[in-house]
């Protein structure tokens, strides 16, 4: 395995170990406060110190993992679970009204500055995590309808699938039963790097004050709360942070390495 | 050429159109009623009444739609609800301060990109290579936000060499500059580790062609090829990241602007969407949109003057 693809995965099953381990246990109550024990620096007992209402800082970033994956993981279920449809569809009525239509709906959505629009959504409709999922998850569909329909249309010029044709298969068969299959290892990668773009954008949204709400933790309102601290106690600021850039970047590289593992023209070129 | 310009041109229009018809749904008609909406829960009945009046709200959507349309072709953006003076005044006073830090951030990060993706693709596979594709992907993991309070703690902070926030106005440029630097920075990081990145793969696709190996089989030093044939085909795809990113620039720097209590673009659409100030968001939420759809329709024109392959359809 190379060295990338192994940080990668490493990085990415770390987080999702913690966010899972978090489930049943954290090394302390989040609920709780002690004041009396706040910004305590990282010691043996507070791995990574605790925060202003004494809090210890691994137990928020393990339970914090959990919102950060969830969102970003629903949002590229959104944006896969509509996006490949469209994509599909688009590949297989290429060069009709259909085609040009998806196109052109995908074009709008990348025209606007997507997170104005997630602000203004989670605005509009109130802040909460489901609303960052929901902004997050719409600018993730027209990614996917591209990528499928990029990787669909170049299938469906070749001989197998006109086979399929002439043996009397429908588009929609087509689609899901060779096209679909064979774009899988594109859409695997794509969903990586959407799942850590997610990351970044729930983290933002949150550091705004429009993702998460309190009580539930998220690295990015750790963050927001950290910058008042941050010369006092500089470690609040800096273990959520490094929290994420981990987990984005084990997600990056594991994209990365999986798109060179599955895609053999590129294991040679490297 | 004329055929595709007429294409282009429509399929322009028909973006504007669907655009503004998305914007206008989703701030006058899905809040329900805006004039509440504007003024929250405990407003009296008589004052949401009045406002409604004032915005014309009472008259039919269709009605309302094309008042908002006209008015912006006219470059009247309506009056905002918390400041009470014109959006257009608004925007122009913001893009003083957001236009030339998005041109600092960009120039920064070309800069910094430029010298990291020609390197990385002229010792590609080795150890430079390797170090320098390293910091791109931990450029790209790094959150801007967080990478702005830590240089905030260590450059304002620890060595007070640059402000830690806010913006003292043009009337002293060398402070201007100084309180942009810091934000500046942290938007070019990012940016900087996705054009190296783009730029040394289109070096690399480039480096592989035909005419590169003539031109060293000619004589051309690897230098040679590189900066004189390699380079500028590689500028294509770099170019076009360059004008997303300054459209991305200007909306996209909401959050650097809030943590550096920068009076940009972003920080007013941030404020106005926070202030409920409907009139203020819908206009420069579609200001924005018109430039992005601007940017993409120019760049098009210019890749299909520069290469007769473009223009002909699929």
């Amino acid at each position: 395995m190379r060295p990338a693809l192994a940080l990668g995965a490493v990085l990415s099953a770390t987080a999702l170990a913690a966010a899972l381990v978090s489930l049943i246990w954290t090394p302390y109550d989040i609920t709780t406060l002690t004041i009396a024990q706040k910004l305590q620096p990282p010691s043996a007992a507070h791995w990574f110190g605790t925060d202003h209402f004494g809090r210890d800082i691994a137990a928020m970033l393990m339970t914090g993992a959990r919102t950060s994956l969830s969102v970003a993981l629903v949002a590229v279920g959104i944006g896969a679970g509509l996006g490949v449809p469209l994509g599909l569809t688009a590949a297989a009525r290429r060069d009709n009204w259909l085609d040009e239509l998806i196109m052109r709906g995908n074009d709008l959505v990348f025209a606007f500055p997507s997170l104005v629009i997630a602000i203004l959504i989670t605005a509009v409709f109130g802040p909460s995590a489901l609303n960052a999922i929901i902004a997050i998850g719409i600018f993730n569909i027209p990614v996917f309808a591209r990528v499928t329909r990029a990787g669909a249309l170049s299938l469906w010029t070749l001989d197998y699938i006109r086979a399929a044709q002439v043996a009397g298969k429908g588009a929609a068969r087509i689609s899901v039963e060779h096209i679909l299959p064979n774009i899988a290892n594109l859409l695997i990668v794509q969903g990586t790097i959407q799942f850590s773009l997610g990351i970044l954008a729930e983290a933002g949204l949150s550091y705004v004050g429009l993702g998460a709400q309190p009580p539930t933790p998220s690295w990015g309102r750790m963050l927001a709360e950290a910058q008042t601290m941050v010369t006092l106690a500089p470690h609040v600021a800096l273990f959520p942070g490094l929290a994420i850039v981990a987990t984005v970047l084990g997600l990056n590289l594991l994209g990365d390495g999986l798109r060179d593992a599955l895609d053999p023209r590129l294991r040679r070129r490297g | 050429m004329t055929r595709y310009l007429f294409k282009r041109l429509i399929s322009l229009i028909a973006s504007l159109v669907a655009a503004s018809l998305v914007i206008f749904a989703m701030i006058e008609v899905i809040p329900g009623d805006p004039a509440a909406y504007m003024l929250g829960l405990n407003a009296a009945p008589d004052t949401v009444a009045a406002l409604r009046d004032s915005l014309g709200l009472n008259q039919s959507l269709p009605l309302r739609y094309l008042g908002w349309i006209t008015g912006m072709m006219t470059g009247d953006f309506g009056i905002s609800y918390t400041y009470k003076v014109p959006v257009a005044d608004l925007v122009a006073a913001r893009l003083t301060v957001s236009l030339p830090l998005a041109l600092m951030a960009l120039l920064l990060s070309t800069a910094i990109a430029l010298p990291i993706g020609i390197l990385a693709a002229a010792r590609r596979g080795r150890a430079t290579d390797l170090a320098a594709m390293g910091a791109t992907q931990l450029g790209i993991a790094v959150p801007n936000f967080w990478f702005a309070m830590l240089l905030v703690l260590v450059f304002a902070i620890h060595w007070r060499l640059f402000p830690a926030g806010g913006f003292p106005g043009w009337a002293n440029p060398a402070e201007a500059l100084r309180a942009l630097t810091l934000p500046a920075i942290a938007l070019a990081l990012p940016q900087a580790a996705i054009l190296a990145r783009v730029l040394r793969s289109a070096l690399i696709e480039t480096l592989g062609q035909d005419y590169i190996r003539t031109a060293r089989a000619k004589g051309l030093s690897r230098r040679q090829t590189l900066t004189r044939h390699a380079l500028r085909n590689a500028l294509i795809p770099v170019l076009t990241i360059l004008g997303m990113q300054f459209s991305f620039l200007l909306a996209g720097a909401i959050i650097i602007e809030n943590v550096f209590y920068i009076p940009g673009l972003g920080r007013l659409i941030f404020q106005a969407i926070t202030q409920r100030d409907l009139i203020v968001v819908e206009s420069v939420v579609m200001i924005l949109v018109f430039a992005v759809i601007l940017v993409t329709f120019l760049t098009d024109l210019a890749y299909a003057s520069a290469d007769p392959r473009l223009r002909t359809p699929r």
